[in-house]
């Protein structure tokens, strides 16, 4: 009876590619993608408005050919990692400590609750009244898109564990790293990493902001300035490299969760 | 044998909140020798999880003495373990990673002994099982496994099979007999079942509420295995009985402010 069991706890980790499930996501975009094309060459639409497919690929295969794209793909990953981190970085510091000290908590948490709610977006022109248009201002307000969701998700996940599982843990005399390891971090990986979700995506958003409000490279820059002279090719393929980028960083954390999560006893669907 | 593990004398302990002055423990004495099984029982409110607490460590705001092994307890330690009603494992542990507990799997002494503890409560193949995966019963095993882990000379229960349906109960009354048996840890077992605590102590405490005080020390002079169908059982399930009775008659002739 036990062997029976042993195999049937394994069995899951082996499981074969669902190729109906891997293809369930691609029927929308691939149905509208076929929809789009014939729109375009059936000269429903002009072409500067609504570039076909098609035309959007060819652009995209010149400019990935003359570097321009990797170019501007360069400086726009370089903005959003450095932002990313250093909002992820100061929020991880700042949430560890409100989580764990009521002090903190009542130090730190009131201010930055009042901050958290003026929109992002309002600061603009005080960043380029402080910082002028340079890096250091889209890479500032990165870091302040990231900081929130990652600040409040670490307070909260911390302050969601179980006390009766914190009993045992002081039962069982684990240490102090112990009780963090094997307690409070996995209770709170949840958030964690949904503040870290949330952070990628606002990181995305700010960059694009950033990068149109003045600035002479970016995916951003290149979609603002592709606007300028009409190419609406140019700017769909800003969009694509955009929706791909976010879907990209998404899916990687959302792959991590699975995997780390798997613990969890929830509802699937 | 007669060694006395737990030494408690004049225990009192009150509950203090802004607008009452509860006494949950008055005047508790009560020496367990080392190896013993005593098993508590009282109406709810009779102090009997306090109490157990307070052995525990977990509470020790109390006047009194409360020595094991010759020392007085001032906060957990392992050598005593402690067994709640529900399981609490560590939902994103295996089954053995949450009996290792912060101690790494990866020590062979630690592997050799986890693996030896899963044989003693029969969860063998089960051992990279998430608790989600367990039963009820599976799953309080696992968390005397983890208890066990830590060597400790008192075990301390407090209703740890009271969410249990009555067959995986019984079947977990055996289980730590057996233990008991093998390991000749002391355990302090506080249930509201009856049967359960004539069918496991050698001695049964009854604890009468308001305040919380020891009414009667029972010896329960049975051989084990024991058998709830013999006559020397019921014989003796019919004395505590009696003796539980006047408890409860007594806290209802008191009128128990409800």
């Amino acid at each position: 009876m036990t062997v029976e069991i042993s195999e049937k706890l394994s069995e899951p980790q082996k499981k074969k590619i669902n190729w109906l499930n891997v293809t369930y996501p691609w029927i929308v975009p691939i149905v509208i993608v076929i929809a789009w094309q014939l729109v375009g060459s059936l000269g429903f639409v002009e072409e500067h408005i609504l570039p076909t497919p098609s035309k959007i690929l060819t652009t995209f295969g010149t400019l990935l050919g003359n570097g321009e794209l990797f170019y501007h793909l360069t400086v726009s990953g370089q903005r959003v990692l450095l932002g990313f981190a250093l909002g992820v970085g100061v929020g991880v510091l700042l949430g560890v400590m409100t989580g764990f000290s009521r002090l903190a908590q009542e130090v730190i948490d009131p201010s930055l609750q009042m901050l958290r709610t003026v929109p992002l977006l309002a600061l603009i022109p005080l960043f380029i009244l402080w910082f002028g248009v340079g890096e250091f201002g889209k890479v500032f307000m990165i870091s302040i898109g990231a900081f929130f969701p990652v600040y409040v998700n670490f307070f909260l996940g911390i302050r969601l564990v179980d006390q009766k599982l914190i009993e045992v843990s002081e039962i069982l005399q684990f240490s102090f790293w112990g009780k963090l390891t094997k307690v409070i971090i996995p209770s709170a990986l949840p958030n964690i990493l949904l503040g870290i979700r949330l952070a990628l995506g606002t990181s995305w958003l700010v960059l694009v902001v950033g990068e149109m409000m003045g600035t002479s490279a970016g995916i951003g820059y290149m979609i603002q300035d592709a606007r300028a002279y009409a190419q609406t090719d140019i700017v769909f393929v800003g969009l694509v490299m955009f929706a791909l980028l976010g879907k990209c960083s998404d899916s990687l954390v959302y792959a991590i969760e699975r995997k780390s999560l798997k613990w969890r006893d929830t509802f699937k669907g | 044998m007669s060694e006395r593990a737990l030494v408690i004398e004049r225990l009192n302990k009150i509950f203090t909140t802004p607008n009452e002055r509860v006494v949950a423990l008055r005047e508790i004495d009560l020496q367990v020798k080392q190896g013993e099984f005593i098993t508590v029982i009282g109406p709810s409110g009779c102090g009997k999880s306090t109490l157990l607490k307070i052995v525990a460590g977990l509470d020790v705001e109390y006047d009194g003495k409360v020595e094991l092994n010759g020392q007085q307890i001032k906060g957990p330690s392992l050598e005593k373990g402690f067994i709640f009603q529900e399981p609490r494992l560590f939902p994103w542990l295996t089954v053995e990673k949450n009996i290792a507990g912060d101690q790494s799997l990866k020590d062979p002494k630690v592997r050799g002994k986890v693996h030896e503890l899963i044989r003693l409560v029969k969860l063998e193949g089960f051992e990279k099982a998430y608790p989600k995966e367990l039963s009820g019963g599976m799953a309080q095993r696992v968390s005397i496994a983890r208890a066990l882990l830590r060597k400790p000379d008192i075990l301390l229960l407090d209703e740890p099979f009271g969410a249990l349906d009555a067959f995986t109960r019984s079947h977990m009354q055996e289980v730590l007999l057996n233990i008991w048996e093998t390991n000749k840890t002391t355990m302090i077992f506080v249930t509201h079942d009856l049967d359960e605590a004539v069918f496991l102590g050698q001695r049964v405490v009854i604890m009468n509420p308001r305040p919380g005080h020891i009414k009667s020390v029972l010896p329960i002079e049975l051989s084990f295995p024991r058998k709830r169908s013999s006559l020397a059982f019921q014989e003796m399930r019919r004395t505590v009985l009696n003796e539980f009775e006047k408890v409860e008659e007594e806290s209802y002739t008191v009128g128990a402010g409800i």
